[in-house]
């Protein structure tokens, strides 16, 4: 595996990682953003319906949360998860947790982390986890490490310090295990920095990890919501410039489109496109545009557009959602709302998504308020194709040094 | 079972299906039924799809299925979003973008299902909403109204169903107002040249009064005839003989519904008693609830036992499900919270029904369906003394012997 790095524009990074997969010869464009999955399939959708969404990235990401508790049958099935889910023409991530459903604080151990999946809690010693991802043989798979420091409030610096440690351990005795695994020479080990909001321990933890033979890095601990991210903003920037330019550096719980360009200005690489189903699970359409080629006309159309959703949205955002407890965001459109009703308009103009080529906003109204499973169906294949549109478009701006203006943009269109 | 002479149409009475082959033995037919939105080879099963919409599963897919009309339910999308928004919306087709067939039913078999929510008079069925309280009047004029709106293919008359398994004067109160809830349905239809409205016959477990009611509707001048009131909690003996005295005196010209069938026996069975179409929810919901269908019954795929079971669920069946998973993903995402599982089972099991047509159809077409009743009852009941005697006597009376 070999990252190219094409430009660097005001940190953010454009390029192109070669030699990717079991054959070796994928390849994957960045910055980018990885297929999120549940058990190992894209939310509500089947193969069929994914593969009518354009622009689905290269490499898709399963949890260790939802997969673990399969490990047995894994194994007997032998052949890897890739294909026992039908995604072998896929490249595959595994991250530990799931970055929607955060798992409970006060599980590691010096010598254990825990993952929880739908049977409950499974514990992994790293002997356990590396004979997981031996049955799953993954093309990249996040080592064992301890995150919990960056969930407590105002993390000790022992704290912080232990999650380093405990890391950097579990990282070498998973190295040292993939050394005697055939099966696993084929998957690369990420290496995690974590730190909790340390500075000193997160540069150590940079440090120490780009001194291992790791294929690439998580950075993470900086989820949480928009407010503890920007905070945690500058620990990134210093993070990022400890590590190697020609190793992809990933994050998780990151996903909204404001964060993202934050992020990337950061050094960060590769993202998880969870907050389009989160979208979905509010009954909720992505509309924000990120068309920032300037033409007057357009951009001014674009803005009256947006300052009305603006401000209907303003007085609805306080929406909490059951499953994901997350508000409604401006990027957004409720269309549970009663003005939908009517609204013979696909979800987005100009949207070339299956939805929008052959729907109406009325009817996804109609299929929320009778609580139709379609309703997910379609918001789904909007919302991802609308985010995978959204990384085309900072692949481009990067190219055609525009970036500024599509930050600008998104920017205007944050809550 | 003494063969009855099958009345013949009115000479100006719409044909809209053409028969292509007929079984020399039973009654089964092959045919084509010529409707506004393509024509649909018959047998045919219709999948359910109440609410404008086939549950989890898009147009694109139903069309790649090979399914030409489905259905959807006048009672249910009269309440939301009503007929006036889906009339702006260019009717259901436009409305959930079907560009293939729809039947509506006429919001009759909700007056059984929604018993406690309803009450018969003669002027129609007085419905409370569950969803707001208000109180609905659903008329022979009203229902054909709606159905007017809603553009479908194929419209069912109101009728006043009672459940099978009610007996006395009501049954035979309900199967006389049906006829004259017919003729109202016919004098109220704006469009019987778009939409096919179909008579059904009631009666309920009185071949006395099934047969008076056969007499009567087959007078009037529609274009197809249901078969209604059965498929509810009677006994299957009591239903065949129903379905059969039906079709013995129901014209050979025009099309069969029996209303309510979709069990796969039970379809085979009422393919040979002479019935052309069939709907039912059954193959959908079971999907939802983790059971996909195959030649032998189904398979409960969140059991343990499918865990490690690495095969199809079918290796015969053309299905995308069946081409790209095994029981064992299937089980596992089944106990996920991913929807995905569900419309997997959901395409599966309308491939099954669908493609168990099909392999009727071909049969009967090829001179072969005895033999390919034979088979499939042996496949199901692993002998074919294991097949249930209900479905034995009935294909019997039809000149069919499972050896």
């Amino acid at each position: 595996m070999k990252l190219n790095l094409t430009k660097v524009v005001n940190g953010c990074r454009l390029g192109k990682i070669k030699n990717l997969g079991k054959t070796g010869d994928r390849t994957m464009d960045i910055p980018a953003c990885l297929l999120y999955t549940k058990t190992g399939s894209a939310p509500h959708l089947t193969h069929q319906t994914l593969h009518t969404i354009h622009g689905v990235p290269a490499m898709a990401q399963l949890t260790l949360s939802s997969l673990a508790e399969h490990h047995e049958v894994l194994a007997e099935y032998k052949e890897g998860i890739g294909k026992f889910i039908g995604m072998s023409e896929s490249l595959l991530y595994c991250s530990l947790h799931d970055p929607v459903s955060p798992c409970p604080a006060g599980y590691v151990t010096n010598k254990s982390v825990s993952v929880w999946g739908i049977g409950g809690r499974v514990e992994m010693t790293a002997s356990k986890f590396m004979a997981i991802q031996q049955a799953l043989q993954p093309d990249w798979f996040q080592c064992l490490s301890d995150g919990e420091a960056s969930f407590e409030e105002a993390a000790s610096i022992k704290r912080a310090r232990k999650s380093v440690d405990r890391s950097l351990l579990f990282l070498d005795n998973c190295l040292r295990l993939q050394e005697e695994s055939e099966v696993l020479q084929k998957s690369t080990i990420i290496g995690v920095i974590e730190g909790g909001d340390v500075m000193e321990e997160r540069l150590r933890s940079a440090r120490e990890t780009a001194k291992r033979p790791v294929g690439g890095f998580l950075l993470d601990g900086f989820q949480g919501n928009p407010a503890t991210l920007e905070t945690r903003l500058y620990l990134l920037s210093s993070v990022t410039a400890e590590l190697p330019e020609d190793k992809p550096r990933l994050i998780c719980g990151v996903s909204r489109p404001d964060e993202v360009l934050e992020c990337i200005e950061r050094g960060v690489d590769i993202f998880e496109s969870f907050f389009p189903y989160q979208v979905t699970e509010r009954g909720c359409a992505l509309t924000f545009s990120f068309d920032y080629h300037p033409n007057p006309e357009e951009t001014l159309l674009q803005q009256n557009g947006t300052q009305e959703e603006i401000k209907y949205v303003d007085q609805t955002k306080k929406i909490k959602t059951t499953s994901c407890n997350q508000e409604m965001t401006s990027f957004e459109i409720n269309l549970k709302e009663k003005k939908y009703q009517e609204d013979f308009d696909p979800l987005v103009r100009g949207c070339s998504c299956y939805c929008c080529k052959n729907h109406t906003r009325a009817y996804i109204h109609h299929l929320l308020v009778t609580n139709e499973l379609l309703a997910g169906v379609l918001l789904m294949m909007h919302n991802f194709e609308h985010y995978f549109g959204f990384f085309h478009s900072i692949r481009e701006a990067l190219k055609s040094d525009r970036l500024a203006q599509l930050k600008e943009l998104i920017c205007r269109q944050a809550s | 079972m003494a063969a009855a002479v099958n009345p013949t149409s009115l000479e100006s009475a719409p044909r809209i299906m053409r028969l292509v082959a007929e079984c020399s033995r039973s009654r089964a037919r092959a045919g084509e039924l010529r409707l506004p939105h393509g024509p649909v080879a018959t047998p045919v099963f219709m999948p359910v799809g109440t609410q404008a919409t086939m549950k989890g599963i898009t147009a694109e897919q139903l069309d790649a299925l090979g399914c030409r009309i489905c259905l959807g339910n006048t009672y249910h999308l009269g309440l939301r979003p009503g007929p006036e928004l889906i009339q702006k919306a260019h009717g259901l087709h436009g409305f959930m973008n079907w560009p293939h067939n729809l039947l509506t039913d006429s919001g009759g078999f909700q007056m059984v299902s929604l018993v406690s929510l309803s009450e018969v008079t003669e002027e129609g069925v007085r419905f409370r909403s569950p969803y707001d309280g208000d109180e609905t009047l659903l008329s022979p004029e009203k229902s054909v109204e709606i159905q007017n709106a809603l553009g479908s293919d194929i419209i069912m008359q109101l009728d006043d169903v009672v459940s099978s398994t009610v007996t006395g004067p009501r049954v035979e109160e309900a199967m006389y107002r049906s006829i004259r809830w017919l003729d109202r349905c016919i004098a109220a239809h704006q469009q019987p040249d778009k939409q096919n409205l179909f008579a059904i016959i009631q009666g309920g477990l009185d071949a006395d009064l099934r047969a008076t009611c056969l007499e009567e509707m087959t007078k009037r001048d529609v274009p197809g005839f249901a078969i209604g009131g059965l498929s509810g909690g009677e006994s299957k003996g009591q239903f065949w003989r129903m379905v059969a005295l039906s079709t013995s005196r129901l014209p050979k010209d025009k099309p069969r519904y029996l209303m309510g069938v979709g069990y796969a026996t039970d379809l085979v069975v009422c393919v040979a008693l002479g019935c052309d179409m069939f709907d039912c929810v059954f193959p959908t919901r079971t999907a939802r609830f983790g059971s996909a269908l195959v030649p032998t019954g189904n398979l409960q795929l969140k059991k343990k036992q499918y865990e490690k079971d690495f095969r199809p669920i079918d290796s015969n069946c053309n299905c995308p499900t069946c081409q790209k998973h095994s029981r064992a993903f299937l089980h596992a995402l089944l106990h996920s919270d991913n929807t995905a599982a569900l419309h997997h089972l959901t395409v599966h099991n309308i491939a099954y029904q669908l493609q168990l047509m099909s392999a009727v159809r071909a049969s009967i077409v090829e001179k072969r369906f005895p033999d390919f009743v034979r088979d499939f009852m042996g496949t199901m009941y692993g002998d074919p003394t294991l097949c249930p005697t209900w479905a034995t006597e009935a294909l019997a009376s039809v000149g069919i012997t499972l050896r």
